[in-house]
């Protein structure tokens, strides 16, 4: 049986030699499925094109993202200033340039920690037979009914002062800001892991690397958890919205990245008191944040849709 | 339901508990004294400083802290405010009025647009109606309530100049008029909230009803021979709400971050601005109270929904 040889070196060029030759491998089938979906595809698109410009524009557009100019200030899109200028005549395309990947960092770390955090809880939940697992379970519960923003907000009050002479401005900062989101964001993904735990854990082919001899570590990693990534993916995308939002939401409220360092939701916490004399100030950031966060919910659908393989589309 | 409410109620307490030791475990790992702002002022000698310290026992060993803080709290005693002198419960319990008047009728709000396009977008699902409202639910909560609600004031306040930007507490009219004028400016603030949750919320009763109408008792009402919006409200709906409840209540902590945002937006003088402004004002006693309500008004929610949920589904009560 091939089952028997998994654990083989080779193991993984078996599994791969059969998926090249058919047509329908779980990857192709999925990407089949993702493309069916014509507004994920799009958003995919966008959120790529997105990244690209994040990171090469910078290497056309070489304007600082701190050079004052009073001259210029507060003025419409132009050539010179394709996005327009703030209050103090900085250009806004250098800022949101700078923003976009302060933002997208801070949306992709996040996620990670959460789902780091919200696998490992998942997985030990799942796994355990005792009453660590409904322990576990009862913390997940309770910091889902906790309100996250006054939490956020209270734990960043505290400690900002403190990281912030450990790590420096920016570095501080950034640590805090990711560490709280993904220490607040992982629990849907730990209940998601431990519901595919508990109903994997009883399949044939868990049961038969454990008659095998397979130690607990052995049966988790190499069988259960591969099996129970699909709904993980899914929400992990959609964490990485969420912790924009998040991000953005804390940075508009003041309390966030400090003015020098133009994260999106900065931007337009600056620009709000100038909506009447200059819209494009705080529409376009608004809007990079709208379209970021749309477009990475449409691929977390379209993920959805390919990554199940039990929805008969 | 006598029983199950009671039970329902006895876990409200270690919910709270568990948020006070939670709260008093992050105030007390952060790093400083949070009452710093007294003990290095110049003017304080440094016998009175430890002599104070000594008086609220803040050298004492957390537990002993712990117990004694949560006494204080109980028995109604919040502190008082180092900014506005003032106690933190009359504060809180000053703006709470607002936050609550807020928030409810966004809830309201969502509920009024979720339910009605979720059931009608789930009896067609992928109509015209159907994709239009799930891309509009889409863009509904893709946007963030920040920039929804710098797009109403840029469009209601300053291009159309229909209703005022700045939340009013002190209405100067009476009758009518009173009314009139609170409707207008709770209108943007709540529209702001609603959208953002009816949004998702859209979304989650047209599932849950897709799950709901393809069950046999549908079919069997139909062929009973009862008209089709009499399935749909009596047979259809209210089972599907059961899942839907769950899910309002789940959105909760959502709904106060909400709040927060477009109380510092539309300058509204409830408990998420007043978070806000101590915040920024080092205002340690405030903010602790504030966060505290915020989590005991979501767990006091919960509650709710639990009890709703029971009168949807009387069998959970005799678990």
């Amino acid at each position: 049986m091939a089952g028997s040889t998994l654990a083989s070196p080779s193991a993984e060029i078996i599994a791969l030699a059969p998926a090249r030759a058919r047509p329908f491998s779980p990857g192709r089938e999925a990407w089949r499925r993702f493309r069916r979906h014509r507004l994920a595809l799009a958003g995919g698109v966008i959120l790529i094109a997105m990244a690209l410009a994040i990171v090469l524009a910078p290497l056309f557009w070489k304007v600082a993202i701190n050079d004052i100019d009073f001259t210029a200030r507060l003025n419409g899109p132009s050539w010179s200033h394709p996005f327009g200028t703030d209050d103090l005549g900085q250009d806004l395309l250098a800022r949101m340039l700078y923003g976009g990947r302060i933002s997208l960092s801070v949306g992709l770390a996040a996620m990670s920690v959460a789902i780091v955090v919200g696998t490992i809880i998942g997985a030990i939940a799942g796994m355990s037979r005792g009453w660590l697992g409904s322990a576990l379970m009862w913390l997940t519960d309770f910091f889902l009914s906790l309100p996250l923003l006054p939490l956020l907000l209270l734990v960043i009050y505290l400690f900002r002062d403190a990281l912030r002479a450990m790590f420096g401005l920016e570095g501080g900062v950034f640590i805090l800001i990711v560490v709280v989101i993904g220490g607040l964001r992982w629990m849907p993904v730990a209940r998601l892991v431990r519901a595919q735990f508990l109903s994997l854990r009883e399949k044939e082919f868990v049961e038969a690397a454990r008659a095998l001899g397979a130690t607990r570590t052995r049966q988790v990693v190499r069988h259960i958890l591969p099996n129970a990534l699909g709904p993980v993916i899914v929400a992990g995308t959609i964490d990485v919205a969420a912790a924009i939002i998040l991000e953005s939401t804390l940075s508009f409220l003041g309390l966030g990245f400090p003015p020098d360092i133009p994260s999106w939701g900065r931007i337009l916490y600056d620009a709000k008191d100038y909506l009447d004399i200059a819209p494009h100030w705080a529409l376009f950031p608004g809007a990079a944040i709208f379209l970021t966060v749309l477009s990475i919910n449409f691929v977390g659908d379209g993920l959805r849709d390919a990554l199940d393989p039990r929805r008969v589309m | 339901m006598g029983p199950y409410v009671l039970r329902r109620l006895l876990i409200l307490i270690p919910s709270i508990l568990g948020i006070s030791v939670l709260l008093f475990t992050v105030l007390s790992l952060a790093p400083g004294d949070p009452f710093e702002e007294l003990a290095t002022n110049p003017n304080v000698p440094p016998a009175v400083r430890a002599a104070l310290r000594a008086k609220f026992g803040l050298d004492d060993p957390i537990a002993v802290r712990y117990l004694r803080w949560l006494l204080a709290m109980l028995k109604g005693d919040w502190g008082f405010s180092f900014v506005s002198r003032v106690d933190v419960d009359t504060l809180i319990l000053q703006r709470l009025p607002t936050t609550l008047f807020v928030i409810g009728s966004a809830q309201i709000l969502a509920l009024l647009v979720a339910i009605p396009v979720g059931v009608y977008a789930a009896t067609r699902p992928y109509s015209v109606f159907d994709q239009i409202a799930s891309t509009f639910a889409f863009i509904g909560f893709s946007l963030p309530p920040f920039f929804t609600g710098l797009l109403f004031i840029l469009v209601f306040s300053i291009q159309l100049d229909w209703l005022p930007f700045v939340y009013r507490a002190d209405i100067a009219a009476t009758g009518w008029r009173w009314y009139v004028e609170h409707l207008r400016q709770a209108a943007m603030p709540v529209a702001v909230i609603g959208l953002f949750l009816g949004a998702s919320l859209t979304r989650y009763v047209r599932s849950a009803v897709l799950d709901v109408i393809r069950l046999d008792y549908v079919t069997t009402a139909r062929a009973k021979g009862l008209a089709e919006r009499v399935v749909i409200t009596k047979h259809v709906v209210r089972n599907a709400l059961i899942p839907v409840v769950t899910l309002v209540a789940l959105q909760l902590p959502g709904l106060f971050g909400g709040a927060i945002v477009t109380e510092q937006i539309f300058r509204i003088p409830g408990i998420g601005s007043l978070l806000i402004s101590s915040i920024l004002a080092n205002d340690t006693p405030v903010v602790m109270a504030v966060t505290f309500v915020f989590a005991c008004l979501v767990v006091i929610f919960n509650l709710i929904a639990d009890i709703v949920y029971g009168w949807l589904d009387p069998r959970i009560t005799f678990r």
